[in-house]
Protein backbone atom coordinates (compact mmCIF):
# COMPACT_ATOMS: atom_id res chain seq x y z
CA UNK A 1 0.00 0.00 0.00
CA UNK A 2 1.25 3.49 -0.85
CA UNK A 3 -0.01 6.52 1.02
CA UNK A 4 -1.12 9.63 -0.86
CA UNK A 5 0.28 12.41 1.31
CA UNK A 6 -0.30 16.16 1.06
CA UNK A 7 3.24 17.49 0.49
CA UNK A 8 4.82 20.79 1.47
CA UNK A 9 3.24 23.55 -0.63
CA UNK A 10 5.30 26.50 0.49
CA UNK A 11 6.10 28.67 3.48
CA UNK A 12 3.15 29.34 5.74
CA UNK A 13 0.82 26.89 3.98
CA UNK A 14 -0.45 24.36 6.52
CA UNK A 15 -3.54 23.03 4.81
CA UNK A 16 -5.52 22.79 1.58
CA UNK A 17 -9.06 21.86 0.57
CA UNK A 18 -9.88 18.88 -1.63
CA UNK A 19 -11.69 20.14 -4.72
CA UNK A 20 -11.81 17.12 -7.03
CA UNK A 21 -10.84 13.44 -7.14
CA UNK A 22 -10.10 12.35 -10.70
CA UNK A 23 -10.82 8.72 -9.71
CA UNK A 24 -13.31 6.86 -7.53
CA UNK A 25 -12.45 4.27 -4.89
CA UNK A 26 -11.74 0.94 -6.56
CA UNK A 27 -10.53 2.43 -9.84
CA UNK A 28 -7.13 1.75 -11.36
CA UNK A 29 -4.63 4.62 -11.47
CA UNK A 30 -1.22 4.95 -13.05
CA UNK A 31 1.83 6.51 -11.40
CA UNK A 32 2.20 10.25 -12.16
CA UNK A 33 -1.38 10.49 -13.45
CA UNK A 34 -3.45 13.35 -11.95
CA UNK A 35 -5.14 11.88 -8.88
CA UNK A 36 -6.67 14.71 -6.89
CA UNK A 37 -7.06 18.49 -7.20
CA UNK A 38 -6.82 20.77 -4.15
CA UNK A 39 -7.13 24.50 -3.53
CA UNK A 40 -5.31 26.92 -1.25
CA UNK A 41 -5.78 30.66 -1.24
CA UNK A 42 -6.38 31.68 -4.89
CA UNK A 43 -4.62 28.67 -6.38
CA UNK A 44 -5.64 25.17 -7.40
CA UNK A 45 -3.04 22.45 -7.74
CA UNK A 46 -2.87 18.75 -8.52
CA UNK A 47 -1.35 15.76 -6.81
CA UNK A 48 -0.11 13.08 -9.17
CA UNK A 49 -0.54 9.47 -8.09
CA UNK A 50 2.58 8.27 -6.22
CA UNK A 51 2.16 4.70 -7.56
CA UNK A 52 0.29 2.51 -10.04
CA UNK A 53 -2.49 0.37 -8.60
CA UNK A 54 -6.03 0.56 -7.26
CA UNK A 55 -7.23 3.65 -5.40
CA UNK A 56 -8.39 1.56 -2.48
CA UNK A 57 -9.40 4.28 -0.05
CA UNK A 58 -10.25 7.99 -0.11
CA UNK A 59 -9.83 9.50 3.38
CA UNK A 60 -10.63 13.13 2.58
CA UNK A 61 -13.48 13.97 0.23
CA UNK A 62 -14.34 17.01 -1.88
CA UNK A 63 -14.74 20.03 0.38
CA UNK A 64 -12.65 18.54 3.22
CA UNK A 65 -9.70 20.43 4.65
CA UNK A 66 -6.40 18.49 4.81
CA UNK A 67 -3.24 19.35 6.74
CA UNK A 68 0.19 19.16 5.10
CA UNK A 69 1.63 15.70 5.83
CA UNK A 70 -1.78 14.03 6.24
CA UNK A 71 -2.79 10.97 4.22
CA UNK A 72 -5.46 11.71 1.62
CA UNK A 73 -5.88 8.20 0.29
CA UNK A 74 -4.29 4.81 -0.27
CA UNK A 75 -3.06 3.10 -3.44
CA UNK A 76 -3.01 -0.70 -3.39
CA UNK A 77 -0.29 -1.84 -5.75
CA UNK A 78 -1.52 -5.45 -5.29
CA UNK B 1 14.07 33.78 -16.56
CA UNK B 2 13.43 33.08 -20.20
CA UNK B 3 9.85 33.13 -21.36
CA UNK B 4 8.20 33.58 -24.71
CA UNK B 5 5.55 36.31 -24.90
CA UNK B 6 2.26 35.66 -26.70
CA UNK B 7 0.51 38.97 -27.33
CA UNK B 8 -3.05 38.14 -28.37
CA UNK B 9 -4.72 41.56 -28.28
CA UNK B 10 -8.49 41.52 -27.69
CA UNK B 11 -9.68 37.89 -27.74
CA UNK B 12 -12.46 35.60 -26.59
CA UNK B 13 -11.68 34.05 -23.22
CA UNK B 14 -11.94 30.57 -24.77
CA UNK B 15 -9.18 31.28 -27.28
CA UNK B 16 -6.72 32.33 -24.57
CA UNK B 17 -7.81 29.40 -22.39
CA UNK B 18 -7.02 26.95 -25.21
CA UNK B 19 -3.67 28.63 -25.86
CA UNK B 20 -2.80 28.37 -22.16
CA UNK B 21 -3.34 24.61 -22.34
CA UNK B 22 -1.20 24.37 -25.50
CA UNK B 23 1.65 26.35 -23.94
CA UNK B 24 1.30 24.36 -20.70
CA UNK B 25 1.88 21.10 -22.61
CA UNK B 26 4.92 22.59 -24.39
CA UNK B 27 6.39 23.64 -21.04
CA UNK B 28 5.55 20.28 -19.43
CA UNK B 29 7.16 18.38 -22.29
CA UNK B 30 10.26 20.57 -22.28
CA UNK B 31 9.69 22.28 -25.66
CA UNK B 32 9.40 25.70 -24.02
CA UNK B 33 10.90 26.97 -20.76
CA UNK B 34 8.01 29.25 -19.84
CA UNK B 35 5.40 31.41 -21.55
CA UNK B 36 3.50 34.61 -20.89
CA UNK B 37 0.18 35.45 -22.55
CA UNK B 38 -0.84 39.12 -22.63
CA UNK B 39 -4.37 39.94 -23.79
CA UNK B 40 -7.69 41.66 -23.20
CA UNK B 41 -11.00 39.83 -23.14
CA UNK B 42 -14.42 40.46 -24.58
CA UNK B 43 -16.84 40.64 -21.62
CA UNK B 44 -16.75 37.37 -19.70
CA UNK B 45 -17.52 36.09 -16.21
CA UNK B 46 -15.39 33.22 -14.97
CA UNK B 47 -16.05 31.01 -11.97
CA UNK B 48 -13.03 29.57 -10.15
CA UNK B 49 -13.08 26.35 -8.14
CA UNK B 50 -14.22 28.07 -4.93
CA UNK B 51 -17.15 29.77 -6.65
CA UNK B 52 -20.63 30.13 -5.35
CA UNK B 53 -23.05 30.74 -8.22
CA UNK B 54 -25.03 33.05 -5.94
CA UNK B 55 -22.22 35.54 -6.50
CA UNK B 56 -23.48 36.05 -10.05
CA UNK B 57 -26.20 38.59 -9.33
CA UNK B 58 -28.05 38.57 -12.67
CA UNK B 59 -29.79 35.72 -14.51
CA UNK B 60 -27.50 33.90 -16.92
CA UNK B 61 -29.86 34.56 -19.84
CA UNK B 62 -29.75 38.31 -19.25
CA UNK B 63 -25.96 38.30 -19.13
CA UNK B 64 -25.82 36.36 -22.40
CA UNK B 65 -28.21 38.86 -23.98
CA UNK B 66 -25.77 41.57 -22.95
CA UNK B 67 -22.97 39.66 -24.68
CA UNK B 68 -21.30 38.44 -21.49
CA UNK B 69 -20.05 34.86 -21.66
CA UNK B 70 -19.77 32.62 -18.59
CA UNK B 71 -17.17 29.89 -17.99
CA UNK B 72 -16.44 27.55 -15.10
CA UNK B 73 -12.68 27.12 -15.01
CA UNK B 74 -9.95 25.36 -13.03
CA UNK B 75 -8.27 28.36 -11.38
CA UNK B 76 -8.49 29.09 -7.67
CA UNK B 77 -10.86 31.70 -6.27
CA UNK B 78 -14.48 32.72 -6.72
CA UNK B 79 -16.26 34.65 -9.48
CA UNK B 80 -14.70 37.48 -11.48
CA UNK B 81 -15.40 39.62 -14.52
CA UNK B 82 -13.09 40.47 -17.40
CA UNK B 83 -13.63 43.09 -20.11
CA UNK B 84 -11.76 44.97 -22.84
CA UNK B 85 -10.51 47.64 -20.42
CA UNK B 86 -8.41 45.21 -18.38
CA UNK B 87 -4.85 44.07 -18.98
CA UNK B 88 -4.66 40.31 -18.56
CA UNK B 89 -1.45 38.36 -18.00
CA UNK B 90 -1.31 34.57 -17.91
CA UNK B 91 2.13 33.36 -16.83
CA UNK B 92 2.77 29.73 -17.73
CA UNK B 93 5.85 29.43 -15.57
CA UNK B 94 7.66 26.24 -14.63
CA UNK B 95 8.18 26.53 -10.86
CA UNK B 96 10.19 23.31 -10.83
CA UNK B 97 13.14 25.48 -11.92
CA UNK B 98 12.51 28.16 -9.28
CA UNK B 99 10.72 27.81 -5.99
CA UNK B 100 7.96 25.30 -5.43
CA UNK B 101 5.92 27.56 -3.19
CA UNK B 102 2.34 28.50 -4.03
CA UNK B 103 2.08 31.55 -1.78
CA UNK B 104 5.46 32.80 -2.91
CA UNK B 105 4.25 32.79 -6.50
CA UNK B 106 0.99 34.59 -5.60
CA UNK B 107 2.97 37.26 -3.71
CA UNK B 108 5.36 37.51 -6.70
CA UNK B 109 2.44 38.26 -9.05
CA UNK B 110 1.14 40.89 -6.63
CA UNK B 111 4.57 42.46 -6.56
CA UNK B 112 4.67 42.67 -10.36
CA UNK B 113 1.42 44.66 -10.28
CA UNK B 114 2.56 46.86 -7.37
CA UNK B 115 5.80 47.65 -9.28
CA UNK B 116 3.86 48.46 -12.42
CA UNK B 117 1.42 50.77 -10.64
CA UNK B 118 4.34 52.39 -8.82
CA UNK B 119 5.65 53.53 -12.21
CA UNK B 120 2.45 55.58 -12.49
CA UNK B 121 2.98 57.09 -9.05
CA UNK B 122 0.35 54.91 -7.41
CA UNK B 123 0.98 53.47 -3.97
CA UNK B 124 -0.76 50.10 -4.40
CA UNK B 125 -0.73 47.52 -1.63
CA UNK B 126 -1.49 43.99 -0.57
CA UNK B 127 -4.12 43.26 2.05
CA UNK B 128 -3.25 40.52 4.48
CA UNK B 129 -5.22 37.38 3.83
CA UNK B 130 -6.73 38.71 0.60
CA UNK B 131 -4.88 37.87 -2.60
CA UNK B 132 -4.91 40.75 -5.07
CA UNK B 133 -3.73 44.35 -5.24
CA UNK B 134 -5.51 47.31 -3.70
CA UNK B 135 -5.41 51.10 -3.85
CA UNK B 136 -6.62 52.30 -0.49
CA UNK B 137 -9.80 50.26 0.13
CA UNK B 138 -10.52 49.44 -3.51
CA UNK B 139 -9.31 46.51 -5.55
CA UNK B 140 -7.41 47.24 -8.75
CA UNK B 141 -6.02 43.80 -9.66
CA UNK B 142 -7.28 40.26 -9.22
CA UNK B 143 -5.29 37.04 -9.16
CA UNK B 144 -6.34 33.43 -9.58
CA UNK B 145 -4.08 30.63 -10.70
CA UNK B 146 -3.90 26.92 -11.35
CA UNK B 147 -0.77 24.81 -10.85
CA UNK B 148 -0.28 21.37 -12.38
CA UNK B 149 2.99 19.53 -11.82
CA UNK B 150 4.35 22.86 -10.53
CA UNK B 151 3.65 24.60 -13.83
CA UNK B 152 1.35 27.63 -13.46
CA UNK B 153 -1.47 28.90 -15.64
CA UNK B 154 -4.32 31.42 -15.43
CA UNK B 155 -3.00 34.57 -13.72
CA UNK B 156 -3.85 38.20 -13.14
CA UNK B 157 -6.03 41.01 -14.41
CA UNK B 158 -5.49 44.72 -13.84
CA UNK B 159 -8.34 47.20 -14.23
CA UNK B 160 -7.10 49.93 -16.56
CA UNK B 161 -10.01 51.67 -18.31
CA UNK B 162 -12.77 53.08 -16.14
CA UNK B 163 -15.60 52.02 -18.53
CA UNK B 164 -15.34 48.36 -17.57
CA UNK B 165 -15.92 48.92 -13.86
CA UNK B 166 -19.70 49.22 -14.29
CA UNK B 167 -19.90 45.57 -15.33
CA UNK B 168 -18.67 44.40 -11.92
CA UNK B 169 -22.20 45.15 -10.71
CA UNK B 170 -23.27 41.83 -12.27
CA UNK B 171 -21.26 39.88 -9.68
CA UNK B 172 -19.94 39.90 -6.13
CA UNK B 173 -16.24 39.92 -7.08
CA UNK B 174 -14.36 37.11 -5.32
CA UNK B 175 -17.56 36.47 -3.35
CA UNK B 176 -17.03 39.64 -1.32
CA UNK B 177 -18.67 43.04 -1.10
CA UNK B 178 -15.71 44.93 -2.42
CA UNK B 179 -15.45 48.00 -4.58
CA UNK B 180 -13.26 47.87 -7.67
CA UNK B 181 -11.22 50.72 -9.07
CA UNK B 182 -9.12 51.23 -12.19
CA UNK B 183 -5.89 52.93 -13.16
CA UNK B 184 -7.82 55.61 -15.05
CA UNK B 185 -10.10 56.24 -12.06
CA UNK B 186 -7.16 56.67 -9.70
CA UNK B 187 -5.14 58.87 -12.07
CA UNK B 188 -8.16 60.80 -13.41
CA UNK B 189 -6.84 60.63 -16.97
CA UNK B 190 -6.95 58.35 -20.01
CA UNK B 191 -4.51 55.46 -20.17
CA UNK B 192 -3.83 53.36 -23.26
CA UNK B 193 -3.71 49.58 -22.85
CA UNK B 194 -0.73 49.52 -25.24
CA UNK B 195 1.30 51.57 -22.76
CA UNK B 196 0.48 49.15 -19.97
CA UNK B 197 1.42 46.22 -22.15
CA UNK B 198 4.88 47.66 -22.74
CA UNK B 199 5.17 48.45 -19.06
CA UNK B 200 4.26 44.93 -17.95
CA UNK B 201 6.78 43.48 -20.41
CA UNK B 202 9.45 45.75 -18.95
CA UNK B 203 8.44 44.99 -15.35
CA UNK B 204 8.50 41.24 -15.93
CA UNK B 205 11.77 41.49 -17.83
CA UNK B 206 13.42 43.35 -14.98
CA UNK B 207 12.13 40.67 -12.60
CA UNK B 208 13.48 37.78 -14.63
CA UNK B 209 16.65 37.66 -12.59
CA UNK B 210 15.01 38.06 -9.23
CA UNK B 211 12.68 35.12 -9.74
CA UNK B 212 15.85 33.07 -10.00
CA UNK B 213 16.81 34.20 -6.50
CA UNK B 214 13.70 33.38 -4.51
CA UNK B 215 15.24 33.61 -1.06
CA UNK B 216 16.26 37.22 -1.61
CA UNK B 217 12.85 37.87 -3.10
CA UNK B 218 11.08 36.62 0.02
CA UNK B 219 12.95 39.10 2.17
CA UNK B 220 11.62 41.90 -0.02
CA UNK B 221 8.08 40.76 0.62
CA UNK B 222 8.17 40.84 4.41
Amino acid sequence: MTKVILPELGEGITKATVSYWYFKEGEKVNEKEDLVELTTDKATFNLPSPASGILSEILFHEGDSVNVGEVLGMINEG
Amino acid sequence: MEFEIFDLGLVDFKKSWNLQKEIFLKVKNGFLKSGLILCQHYPVITLGRSSNKKNILFPEEELKTRGIQIYEIERGGDVTYHGPGQMIAYPIFNLNFFKKDIHFFLRYLEEIVIDLLGDFGINAQRRIGLTGVWVEQKKIASIGIAIRNWITFHGLSINIKKEDLANFRFIRPCGMDIEMTSLETVLERDIEIADIKQNIRDTLSSNRGTLLQPKQRVSLLT
